[in-house]
C-alpha cells in the first residue's frame, strides 16, 4: 500500500473539515476582529444534535445517507439559532468595550456550551450508529472510502457556494465592505448589525455541517470535541491568512495534509516514541511557526493594524 | 497613615486566627480548603499581573503552574531518587516557568492580543499532552510520594505542638502560604505604582499611544508575561509539596478558566479584589457539594453533577460580568472611572474616541 498517497488522502479529508470550520473563524474575524472562541463548541453542538437525530432514525431501522442528511438538516438550524444567540447576547453588547472584554466573554460562552452539552448528552464518548455500508475504492496504491468521498464533495460544494455568496451577491458585497470599514459601510446604507448577524448565521451553518461530518467520519462525539477541532481550525485560518476565505480553505487542506504526513512518518522514523498521540502538537507548533515567520498568513494582506 | 497600619495589623490578626476558628466551627477539612484558597490567591495574583496590569489574555496559565509542580515533584520525590531542598527548587520553579513564558511570549507578544490568547490556550493543552505521554513524568498516573516542604529541620507536612495544642501539617502550610501570599501582595502593590506598572497600564489602555510615547511595548509585555508565569511556577512548587501527589489531570483548561474567573470577577488589576475573587471561588464550590447529596436523596440519582454545574456557573459569570460590570465586583477606583467615563452627564464624554475597538 502506498503510505504517502494514503496519508495525503486522509489529510485532504481531514483538512477539508478543518477548512469548513476555519471559514467560520475567518469570516467573523474579518468583520469584527474577534476570535470567536465558541465556534468550536458550535461544531460540537452540531455533531451532537446530529448524533441524536441519527440515533433516533437508526433505532427505527433506517439506514443510508438519507439518515445522515436528515441529521445535518436538523443540526443546521439548531446551530444557526445558537450562533445568532451567542452574537446577540455575548458579543454585540461588547462591541465598543475594551478589547479584552469580548475575548473573555467568548471564552465564557465556550466553556458554558461545553458544560451545557455535558449536562444534556452526558460526559461519555457517544458513538455514532453505523448507518452506512461505507464501501471502499482503490486509488493507485491507496484506499478511499465512500464517506471520505462524500466529505470531499460536500465541502467542495459548500466552499464554492460560499465563494459565490461573498464575491457575487449584494450580501457578500456588504460583508466585504463591513470588513474593510464598518463605519463607512454604515454610512453607505449597509446595516452592519444585520451583516454581522448573517456572518454568524453562515459560519454556524457551516459548523453544523462540519460537526455531523466529523461525527460520521470518526464515529464518536463528546462535549469536549470542539476544543481541539476549534484550535486546529483557527490554526488553519491563521495559516491561510485570517480574514481571507480562500486562505481558510487552503490553510485547512494544508494543515490536514501536514498533520497526517507528520503523524504517519514521525512514528515510523522514531520507532513509535513520538507517535500519533503527539499529532495535536503539530498543529500547535505550526501555529507558532506561522506567527513567527509569516503572521499575515499565506494569502493574507500584509496590512498594518487599524488604529 | 496610622489607621492604615492599624487596619493592616487587624487583618493579619484575623488571618492568623482564621484556621483555628474554621477548625472549631466547620471542621478540619475546611482548613485544608483554606490552604487551597491561599494557593489560588497566589495564582490569581500572578495572573493578575498578566491580565489585570498589562491587559494580556492568558488562557493557559495553568501550564506554568504545572511546570513548577512537576519540577518539584521530579526533583523531590523517589521518582528519580532526588530530594532537593525547597530553597533551590522554589527559585528554580520561578525561573523555569518564567523562561517557558518568555519562549512562548516572544513570538506572539509582538502581534495582536488575540493571538496570545489562542496560543496560550493551545500551550496549556500541549503541556498536558506531554505530561500524559512522557515516561519522564510517569504519564497519566502522575507522581506520588512527593516530599513535604521542609525548611531546616521543620517539616510542614508533620504535626507540631504549640502551647499544648497539637497542630497538623495543614496549619503549618496555612501560615507558610499566608506569608508567601503576603510577599506576593507586597510585590504586586509595589509593581502597580512603579514605573513598569504605569507603563503596563499605558499599554493596556492604548498600546499605540504607549508606543509613541517611547515605551518598548514588546519588552514590557514580555516582562509582564514572564513575571506572571514565575508566580505560577512558585505556586506550582508549593502545590506539589503540599498535595504530595500530582497528575496531569490537575492542570486542565478548566483550571485556567477558574483562575481567570477569580481575576475577572474580583476586579482586574486590583489586588484586594483579586484576592477576594480567589477566596470566593475557591470556597464557594464547597457549597455545591451538598447539592449532589440532596439530589441523591430526592431523585435517587444525581442529575446535575456539581463539578459540571460549577464550571457552567463560572462561565456564565464571566459573560455576565463582562457585560454588566466589566470592572469586576471590587475594582480599583481608577479602573471604575475608566470604564464608566461615559456615564457622566457631559455630552462630550460619550464621544471621546478613547477606546478604539
Amino acid at each position: 500500500m502506498d503510505i504517502f498517497l494514503q496519508q495525503v488522502i486522509n489529510g485532504l479529508v481531514q483538512g477539508s473539515l478543518y477548512a469548513l470550520v476555519a471559514l467560520g473563524y475567518t469570516m467573523v474575524y474579518g468583520i469584527i476582529e474577534l476570535v470567536n472562541f465558541a465556534h468550536g463548541e458550535v461544531v460540537m453542538v452540531g455533531a451532537l444534535v446530529g448524533l441524536s437525530v441519527i440515533e433516533r432514525m437508526a433505532a427505527r431501522g433506517e439506514t443510508g445517507w438519507g439518515v445522515i442528511a436528515l441529521g445535518i438538516l436538523v443540526a443546521i438550524p439548531s446551530c444557526m439559532a445558537l450562533g445568532l444567540g451567542i452574537e446577540r447576547i455575548a458579543y454585540r453588547p461588547l462591541r465598543k468595550a475594551p478589547r479584552l472584554a469580548p475575548l473573555i466573554s467568548a471564552i465564557g460562552v465556550s466553556i458554558a456550551l461545553q458544560q451545557l452539552a455535558a449536562l444534556i448528552w452526558g460526559r461519555n464518548y457517544l458513538h455514532y450508529p453505523e448507518v452506512l455500508a461505507n464501501p471502499q475504492f482503490h486509488l493507485g496504491g491507496a484506499v478511499i472510502t465512500q464517506v471520505q468521498l462524500v466529505i470531499l464533495a460536500t465541502t467542495g460544494i459548500l466552499m464554492a457556494v460560499m465563494w459565490v455568496v461573498v464575491q457575487k451577491t449584494a450580501l457578500g458585497r456588504a460583508m466585504r465592505a463591513s470588513a474593510q470599514n464598518p463605519a463607512v459601510a454604515g454610512l453607505m446604507g449597509v446595516n452592519v448589525d444585520r451583516i454581522i448577524a448573517s456572518t454568524f448565521l453562515m459560519g454556524s451553518g457551516l459548523a453544523a455541517v462540519a460537526g455531523v461530518l466529523v461525527g460520521t467520519y470518526y464515529g464518536v462525539g463528546n462535549h469536549t470535541m470542539g476544543f481541539m477541532l476549534g484550535l486546529k481550525a483557527f490554526t488553519a485560518a491563521v495559516l491561510g491568512g485570517i480574514g481571507s476565505l480562500g486562505g481558510a480553505m487552503l490553510g485547512g487542506l494544508l494543515l490536514g495534509v501536514i498533520e497526517n504526513l507528520g503523524a504517519g512518518y514521525l512514528g515510523a522514523l522514531t520507532n513509535g516514541t513520538i507517535g500519533s498521540n503527539y499529532s495535536d502538537v503539530f498543529a500547535f507548533l505550526m501555529l507558532i511557526a506561522v506567527l513567527i515567520f509569516r503572521p499575515s498568513g499565506l494569502m493574507g494582506e500584509r496590512g498594518s493594524e487599524k488604529v | 497613615m496610622k489607621s492604615k497600619v492599624l487596619i493592616a495589623l487587624l487583618l493579619i490578626a484575623c488571618a492568623a486566627a482564621l484556621p483555628f476558628a474554621t477548625d472549631a466551627l466547620l471542621g478540619r477539612s475546611w482548613v485544608r480548603l483554606l490552604d487551597f484558597a491561599l494557593l489560588y490567591a497566589m495564582l490569581a495574583l500572578g495572573l493578575n499581573i498578566v491580565v489585570g496590569y498589562a491587559g494580556l489574555l492568558d488562557l493557559g496559565y495553568v501550564a506554568f503552574y504545572a511546570v513548577g509542580a512537576y519540577l518539584y515533584a521530579m526533583l523531590a520525590s523517589p521518582h528519580i531518587g532526588m530530594h532537593w531542598p525547597i530553597w533551590t527548587l522554589l527559585p528554580m520553579g520561578a525561573l523555569l516557568a518564567a523562561s517557558f513564558g518568555a519562549v512562548l511570549g516572544a513570538p506572539t507578544l509582538g502581534l495582536r492580543g488575540d493571538y496570545l490568547a489562542i496560543v496560550t490556550m493551545g500551550f496549556g493543552e500541549i503541556i498536558r499532552i506531554f505530561l500524559r505521554n512522557l515516561s519522564l513524568t510517569n504519564g497519566p498516573a502522575g507522581i506520588d510520594l512527593i516530599d513535604p516542604i521542609q525548611i531546616g529541620g521543620f517539616s510542614f507536612g508533620a504535626s507540631h505542638s504549640l502551647l499544648g495544642w497539637d497542630l497538623p501539617g495543614i496549619y503549618s502550610y496555612y501560615f507558610l502560604f499566608l506569608g508567601l501570599t503576603g510577599v506576593i501582595v507586597l510585590i504586586s502593590n509595589r509593581l502597580a505604582d512603579s514605573r513598569i506598572g504605569r507603563a503596563w497600564a499605558a499599554i493596556r489602555e492604548d498600546e499605540i499611544a504607549a508606543k509613541s510615547m517611547g515605551l518598548n511595548t514588546r519588552h514590557l509585555k514580555l516582562l509582564a508575561f514572564a513575571m506572571g508565569a514565575a508566580f505560577g511556577g512558585v505556586s506550582g512548587v508549593l502545590f506539589a509539596g503540599f498535595q504530595g501527589f500530582i497528575s496531569p489531570e490537575s492542570f486542565t483548561m478548566g483550571e485556567s478558566v477558574m483562575i481567570l474567573c477569580m481575576v475577572v470577577l474580583g476586579g482586574m488589576g486590583h489586588v484586594s479584589g483579586v484576592i477576594m475573587g480567589a477566596l470566593l471561588l475557591a470556597i464557594l464550590p464547597e457549597a455545591f457539594r451538598p447539592l449532589s447529596q440532596l439530589q441523591q436523596a430526592t431523585f435517587g440519582q444525581v442529575w446535575l453533577d456539581p463539578a459540571n454545574l460549577r464550571m457552567l456557573l463560572f462561565a456564565l459569570a464571566l459573560i455576565i460580568v463582562m457585560i454588566l460590570r466589566p470592572e469586576g465586583l471590587w475594582p480599583s477606583p481608577v479602573r471604575r472611572r475608566e470604564l464608566h467615563e461615559d456615564d457622566d452627564a457631559s455630552p462630550f464624554a460619550a464621544s471621546t474616541p478613547g477606546h478604539s475597538q
